[in-house]
């Protein structure tokens, strides 16, 4: 009995040593918190928890990541209290772009992207056009022939203003030189896309993933991708480029992960090294195929170049509106 | 009948514990102030990943009936309602309460709960298709008609005088235009950084009904403390079930409004409850006694927001859009296995669909089993003295407050606007008709500039919210809803304050 209580204590011993040991120092100690500036269930809050669910294995930061949702205005709410938060390490941020970038250059907003530091991109959602299943439109030529003959009457809808599908929208605009009517919904993406399935609208801009979902439901045609290239998720459909529209890939939506500006640089870069491997973890991929949600990982250096490169072209964009 | 061919499925051990740990964690969660089902679900998300897809489903499924259901609760016993869904039950639900009735309220809202739940998940199971056509048959110009149908309610709801109901309305629907215009982009009456999100719906519910409560009992509380204590009475569970049936007119608007406007994506599940109360009480030929604790009250509200449950998962389950907030964290338990929901989906993944479907038709009856047997001793919550009483009921509210977008800003707008409603309770004002203003605002606006929108690029303004049968039916409506209160209004001398129109 004594020796067993001995082995018991020289155990518990060991193991507070090893504890100490490894925790002196070491980031991270406590679970992370990572603010989505979306609503629980929303397409951003639903992949950050996928991607994220791995964060306390051992290979990753060895601590669980805790979401927290802000959600309010478009996502303002969410980045306003982020560029404002503690820049310990322990409060990380879900970005959307064009979406974050493209509000503070409309104004009105506490953050830039000189507000946050890159960590990791782990998601694009290429914006899509896309009409309903009855439709007589067939292609985008089709449309923009018919906005050609009606100038200011092809009505097509979007999730709001300033946001991917808003971006998209102007990208088309200029590159056809026609007059469009985009038709910002209250309800977000999916009450665009039930105001194109209901024939309310005569065409939408919508999320590749969710017109994916949609298109296997049998509800709506999408004529073009707002990409530089074609989507694996439908290949058959031709990019904006392939159809004569000089578009980029300005309007797709990149999700990732930031710090606020001012946290440590040792912890942006351990942050940096460990957050894309998580990200590329075989049950993160696995999962969010099954979602439909099309995964793209970039690393910091990559996101920050986009960053800059959205910056530039957004500000031109905006400027004429 | 493919729903009775996988009635086995849900009766599995496994499978039944989790509708039944669903149900009764829905509850629990649903009668915390604060935790809306929305919410309740989302929690529940990350622990449907490790298991398997009906599984997963049935959990959330048994957890969204009972979690409307659980609102209830807090709503009777405490006048905080939990989700928009309850305000309506509130009215006549607490008052029954105060008098001692408590059991008696809380026994017939569970089982008009789930005979309402019953009626919507059996709409779900048969009539799918036809229901699809209706729930896109709604645009803009629908929606903005329905949300005016709302406003012509708020005069006469729970308010001494119209005038005074219109007032409050006025407030909320102003309340409602602070902070970020989705449709023109623009910032209005951003005076704070605690609104810059606009007013959150659930902290204005928790300020406007509970804080003007907990402020009373305070005031109240130090004189004769025994002389307070309220005699709750028991009622035996047989009385209740007969209660519910004698009053079948409350029931069948409560049943059929709570479908029809359930299946409304976007709008249905927030004013069902309102809308059925008001119905209800216009048909009524005891119309007086709503507000002093009437039963009819509490079946039309509940028996209205649970029926809402089904339909509202019929957008989703056919055409793949989620037509509620709720439905749009079903749909994320959905995809995390890599089921996509659509016309298919039936054919596809019976396994998964059914029981889903199954476990929420056998948790409202779970939850009316166990909503019964727990009535009995919740109502003894009326005894507790109001010194004590008022320090809950605050320390839930700043908690449901903040528990919404971990925010002291939703805490500081709920404190603010619940010690307005004190002031404003005072003189005749009542909180429902503010609340459904604060609702219906963003509705009726956005409907309406984006139906102008797209009129100004198609047919002008005029021709597209004047065509069809559905908005002139609702336009019908609405007339005839403005002239009931005309005409009641001259009829009946109104009071300056509800004690006085009720003593």
């Amino acid at each position: 009995m004594k020796k067993w209580i001995a082995g018991a204590a020289l155990a518990l011993t060991a193991m507070t040593g090893t504890a100490m040991a490894e925790g002196h120092g070491d980031y991270p100690e406590r679970p992370v918190m990572l603010m989505v500036s979306y609503g629980a269930g929303g397409a951003t809050d639903f992949q950050a928890r996928i991607v994220t669910m791995t964060a306390g294995n051992e290979d990753a930061l060895n601590m669980p990541i805790a979401i927290l949702n802000k959600s309010g205005a478009g996502g303002r709410v969410g980045w306003n209290w982020l560029a404002q938060a503690e820049a310990d390490g322990y409060t990380l941020g879900a970005y959307n772009v064009p979406h974050f970038i493209a509000q503070s250059i409309e104004g009105g907003v506490d953050y830039s992207t000189d507000s946050f530091e890159p960590i990791a991109n782990w998601g694009a959602d290429p914006a899509v056009f896309v009409v309903g299943a009855d439709s007589e439109f067939n292609s985008m030529a089709d449309v923009i022939a018919y906005a050609t003959a009606n100038p200011g009457g092809l009505t097509f809808s979007g999730a709001g203003l300033f946001v991917g599908h808003h971006i998209a929208a102007l990208q088309l605009e200029k590159a056809a030189g026609v007059e469009l009517a985009y038709i910002p919904n209250n309800a977000g993406g999916a009450g665009a896309m039930r105001a194109v399935i209901a024939g309310e609208v005569l065409g939408g801009v919508n999320n590749l993933s969710d017109a994916f979902r949609a298109r296997e439901a049998g509800t709506v045609k999408i004529l073009g991708v707002f990409d530089l290239e074609r989507n694996a998720f439908i290949d058959d459909v031709p990019t904006m480029m392939e159809q004569g529209y000089e578009i980029d890939n300005a309007s797709v939506n990149y999700r990732g992960v930031m710090v606020p500006a001012g946290t440590d640089q040792a912890i942006i870069d351990h942050l940096a090294a460990v957050v894309p491997t998580m990200f590329e973890n075989g049950r993160v991929a696995s999962r969010m195929a099954a979602g439909g949600s099309p995964m793209h990982i970039m690393n910091r250096a990559e996101v920050q170049e986009m960053w800059a490169q959205r910056q530039v072209t957004l500000e031109a964009l905006l400027a004429d509106l | 009948m493919d729903f009775l061919y996988y009635m086995g499925d849900v009766f599995t051990p496994i499978n039944f514990g989790l509708l039944l740990l669903g149900t009764i964690g829905g509850l629990i969660l649903g009668a915390t102030p604060g935790l809306s089902p929305t919410m309740t679900v989302a929690l529940m998300i990350p622990f449907t990943f490790k298991l398997a897809p009906e599984q997963g489903l049935i959990l959330l499924g048994a957890a969204y009936t009972s979690t409307v259901a659980g609102g209830a609760v807090s709503a009777i016993l405490l006048k905080i309602p939990g989700a928009p869904a309850n305000i309506a039950t509130t009215l006549d639900g607490h008052t029954m309460a105060q008098k001692g009735e408590g059991a008696k309220a809380l026994q017939i809202s569970f089982i008009a709960s789930a005979i309402g739940g019953l009626f919507g998940v059996f709409l779900l199971i048969f009539l799918t298709p036809v229901l699809a056509t209706w729930a896109l048959a709604f645009g803009p110009s629908e929606l903005f008609w329905l949300a005016i149908l709302g406003v012509t309610v708020i005069g006469t709801l729970d308010s001494s005088s119209v005038v005074k109901g219109l007032l409050s309305g006025c407030i909320g629907l102003w309340l409602a235009t602070i902070g970020f215009d989705d449709i023109m982009g623009a910032q209005r009456f951003i005076f704070h950084s605690s609104v810059s999100g606009g007013i959150n719906i659930i902290p204005a519910l928790i300020g406007l009904f509970a804080i003007p409560q907990v402020i009373a009992m305070f005031a109240k509380g130090r004189s004769n403390v025994d002389a307070e204590i309220i005699v709750v009475q028991r009622h035996p569970i047989g009385a209740a079930f007969r209660e519910v049936f004698s009053r079948k007119r409350a029931l069948a608007i409560g049943t059929s409004v709570g479908s029809i406007i359930g299946l409304i994506p976007g709008v249905g599940g927030q004013i069902a409850g309102l809308v059925a109360y008001d119905q209800s009480k216009k048909m009524s030929p005891e119309s007086g006694k709503f507000g002093t604790g009437h039963p009819e009250g509490v079946i039309a509200a509940e028996s209205a927001n649970n029926a809402m449950v089904g339909p509202s998962l019929v957008p989703l389950l056919t055409l793949s859009i989620p037509g509620s907030p709720t439905a749009a964290v079903l749909l994320g338990g959905l995809l995390i296995h890599g089921i996509f929901p659509g016309p298919s989906l039936f054919t596809q993944y019976p396994q998964v669909v059914w029981p889903f479907i199954n476990s929420m038709l056998v948790g409202q009856i779970l939850m009316c089993m166990f909503g019964l047997f727990i009535a009995g001793w919740a109502a003894n919550v009326a005894r507790v003295p109001r010194s004590v009483m008022a320090a809950v009921v605050l320390g839930l509210a700043v908690f449901g407050s903040y528990s919404v977008g971990h925010s002291m800003g939703d805490v500081y707008v709920m404190a603010s606007l619940g010690l307005a409603m004190y002031f404003l309770e005072r003189f005749g004002f009542s909180a429902a008709p503010l609340v459904l203003g604060l609702i219906l605002g963003p509705i009726a606006e956005a409907n309406f500039m984006q139906g102008a929108m797209i009129a100004n690029a198609t047919v002008g303004k005029m021709a597209y919210f004047f065509t069809g049968w559905l908005n002139w039916l609702l336009i019908l409506i609405v007339v005839a809803s403005i002239g009931y209160s005309i005409w009641m209004e001259l009829r009946q001398r109104r009071y300056t304050t509800k004690e006085e129109a009720s003593a």
